[in-house]
């Protein structure tokens, strides 16, 4: 039963958890109800992977109705690597949370702030499973939900704000997000992906189709972050508790461009992308993003401001290589999706150890502490070099893939927008190791206790990782460039 | 020309719905008033996929005797599970605007903004 | 405003009317309008018009919050639950075939469990953050 269940179940053992975990008594109970919940989770994650990674697909029939009238999962390859990442930085993620959490949330508070991270962690499951678009809509909408009220949760006051903004910028994107859906339903009657792939093959010329692709992108851009509809991010990441920014930052993002995957390359087509301007317009916006995020990094004075920029940066990149359009220039992208999801939830994890010794991300507070919390710094340094991409580290192979791809179709611009952004990245991961190490401690500074072992052993499977994948490279490319067959990626 | 203006007239209040909402929540400074601008913008995208459900001379999507046709009942449970998720993005919403105005004593973005600029 | 006559009659006398049509809505979710959100909203109404009457004070010792928040919990587990149990009968996820002998009696069940499960979370979520903003007001 489990077997044939097993796609659901990823989705309904969090969502039965969740009203559990908001009725415990505040204490550690919430969060070993969670901690089992997501290990389990990944364990799933894990064996669902391991039967679709020869280009089988599962496919699930909610409520014994067939699709296309009723809602269907349908889980192939890059659902589950996606599905795995979720689960994975969640699994992660949990250990880290006992001692930071405690210290960030009010007592009163804990039980629902678990449950509000397992229903975060239902919504973002359940966009990977899906494949029905209202249906990713609705998982969508929980997700976002829950995470304005986990960012809300801060200390500080701004963290009201930032959610506040946070919440009119989701809310307008997904609305964006239903109204594209509104105008293809309306062309086609269908909502199941599969089933939209062939009716909308032979209209792919009428004005609402185009009308309804164009609202579909927007709203998910403003999701993704994308270079001119970032404006949330920054102040989101850096004012939300320690725990969901290392939550949020390597999931939430990776989860939006698995949505714009699906839905230009599964229900419209890769030609699709040619016959609109879409393709230009990927290109330039991701160039951009990338250059002007990373320029924004290098003039910030907070750590997990500059790492703020750095992912909107990052994310550009794996525009960009949908922007490309083929399937080597897709490829890339899907590996940088895990691999960013290591990096930067490895970086964010360091900066959640310093607040919870320091007490604040500000340069002015950090000077020299990284000789005081010598693990912590190694990881910072690790992660930052594998997000310069260094060989050897998992950075190195999407940015290689990257240039790779925009080599083959004879862009030479953008390989050099590739590779600008590598050398940006490197002044402000310098920026920020400077400050932590080189400069002198002042001298009424003051004395930390390294960080604690629940938080820094999360940390450090997390930059293992990052060069274990740098070296043996079989499961990221191997699974990419099956997913990227089944997408059905054809070159121009 | 007629036509198209009588013809659609369902989707030229949407249009007109919407662009006032989202008008209102990029304009306005103070956070209740784009709160309401946003539920305007989520209203109109109702009315649109109400109005693209519709079946010439189809009555309501209740079974009943001696009618054959029906208008498409798909939107209408579609809509009602969107009017839910407005419905908790306001209330989530206001709830931060009653937070926000005990921590800083307004509700004006740009006061808001100066005093986080002050800091 | 519990001193006015005739608020006070006419609260006394609606409340259970709008509670009765809450009922009404909740049950004919599958022939005609209504459903599981829409009855609980009505029957969160009748009881923030006993609020508004009557006093915050004498509707929390009517309903407590904590009773709230279980119940919340308790709708939504009402309806994931519905689905487990067809998956642990053999069949998919929400396949309410498999509720009873006859799938259409089977198929009416199903909707019907759904269908409370979200009346019961829809209402005491709709309490809870009236209780939560009112609150706010008490000196």
């Amino acid at each position: 039963m489990i077997e044939q269940n097993l796609s659901l179940l990823l989705v309904v053992i969090p969502l039965l958890a969740a009203p559990i975990t908001a009725i415990l008594p505040n204490g550690k109970a919430p969060w070993l109800v969670t901690l089992v919940v997501t290990w389990l989770c990944l364990v799933m994650a894990g064996w669902q992977l391991s039967v679709v990674i020869d280009g089988s697909v599962i496919s699930y029939e909610l409520g014994g109705w067939a699709p296309p009238w009723g809602i269907e999962y349908r889980i192939d390859a890059l659902n589950a690597l996606v599905a795995l990442i979720v689960a994975g930085i969640a699994a992660i993620t949990l250990p880290y949370a006992l001692r930071s959490v405690e210290k960030e949330i009010p007592q009163h508070q804990i039980s629902l702030f678990y449950s509000a991270f397992l229903l975060c962690f239902v919504g973002l499951l359940g966009i990977t499973q899906t494949g029905d678009v209202f249906n990713l809509f609705v998982f969508l909408e929980i997700s976002s939900l829950s995470s304005y009220v986990l960012i809300a949760m801060g200390k500080q006051r701004r963290a009201l704000t930032a959610a506040y903004q946070y919440l009119i910028m989701g809310s307008i994107g997904a609305t964006f997000l239903l109204i594209g859906i509104g105008l293809i339903f309306a062309e086609t009657g269908t909502l199941n992906m599969q089933d939209l792939h062939q009716r909308l093959q032979p209209i792919l010329d009428h004005r609402t189709v185009h009308t309804g692709f164009a609202f579909i992108v927007v709203g998910i851009a403003l999701k993704l972050a994308l270079f001119p509809l970032h404006l949330w991010l920054p102040n989101a990441y850096k004012y939300s508790p320690s725990v969901i920014s290392v939550f949020l930052s390597a999931t939430a993002t990776k989860v939006a461009v698995y949505i714009m995957l699906r839905m230009v390359f599964t229900v419209f087509s890769s030609d699709f992308l040619r016959i609109t301007p879409t393709e230009d317009i990927f290109l330039l916006l991701g160039a951009f993003g990338v250059v002007v995020a990373s320029f924004a990094a290098i003039h910030q004075n907070d750590i997990k401001l500059i790492l703020a920029y750095s992912s909107i940066a990052q994310v550009s990149y794996m525009v960009l290589g949908i922007g490309l359009a083929s399937a080597l220039g897709v490829t890339a992208t899907l590996v940088h999706v895990f691999n960013h999801a290591l990096m930067k939830g490895a970086l964010f994890m360091a900066a959640g150890a310093i607040v919870y010794r320091v007490g604040s991300s500000k340069f002015e507070y950090l000077h020299g502490i990284g000789r005081q919390m010598p693990w912590t710094f190694t990881a910072i340094f690790i992660a930052g070099l594998s997000l310069i991409g260094i060989p050897g580290t998992a950075g190195f192979i999407s940015k290689w893939y990257f240039v790779l791809a925009a080599i083959e179709q004879q862009s030479w611009w953008i390989a050099i927008v590739i590779i600008l952004g590598s050398l940006l990245s490197v002044v402000y991961m310098w920026k920020i190791l400077e400050v932590l190490f080189y400069r002198p401690a002042p001298d009424k500074g003051l004395h930390v206790n390294k960080a604690p072992a629940s938080l820094l052993v999360p940390m450090w499977v997390l930059v293992l990782a990052n060069i274990y994948f740098g070296i043996n490279t079989e499961l990221t490319v191997g699974v990419a460039e099956t997913a990227v067959k089944l997408l059905g990626v054809t070159a121009p | 020309m007629i036509d198209i203006i009588i013809g659609h007239y369902n989707y030229w209040v949407v249009i007109f719905l919407m662009m006032a909402g989202f008008y209102t929540v990029i304009s306005q400074g103070n956070l209740i008033k784009k709160i309401a601008g946003l539920n305007i913008f989520q209203t109109s995208v109702f009315l649109l996929y109400i109005s693209i459900g519709y079946v010439n001379e189809g009555t309501t999507p209740i079974i009943a005797e001696g009618y054959t046709k029906y208008a498409n009942p798909l939107p209408h449970v579609l809509i009602l599970t969107a009017i839910v998720v407005g419905v908790s993005t306001i209330a989530l919403g206001l709830a931060l605007i009653v937070r926000i105005k005990e921590a800083y004593g307004t509700i004006e973005e740009d006061e808001i903004h100066d005093q986080d600029m002050s800091l | 405003m519990k001193h006015n006559l005739i608020l006070r009659f006419i609260a006394k006398f609606l409340f259970p009317v709008i509670a009765l049509f809450a009922f009404y809505v909740q049950f004919h979710g599958d022939f005609g309008p209504g459903g599981g959100f829409q009855a609980g909203v009505i029957l969160s109404v009748a009881f923030i018009f006993y609020a508004l009457i009557f006093g915050l004070k004498t509707t929390e010792q009517v309903i407590p919050p904590q009773v709230l928040r279980v119940m919340a919990s308790a709708g939504i587990l009402i309806y994931a639950g519905t689905g487990v149990a067809t998956m642990l009968m053999g069949g998919n996820f929400l396949d309410y075939n498999l509720l009873s002998q006859n799938p259409i009696a089977g198929q009416h069940l199903g909707i019907l469990l759904i269908e409370v499960g979200v009346g019961i979370t829809v209402y005491s979520v709709m309490l809870i953050i009236f209780f939560a903003f009112a609150e706010k007001g008490r000196p």
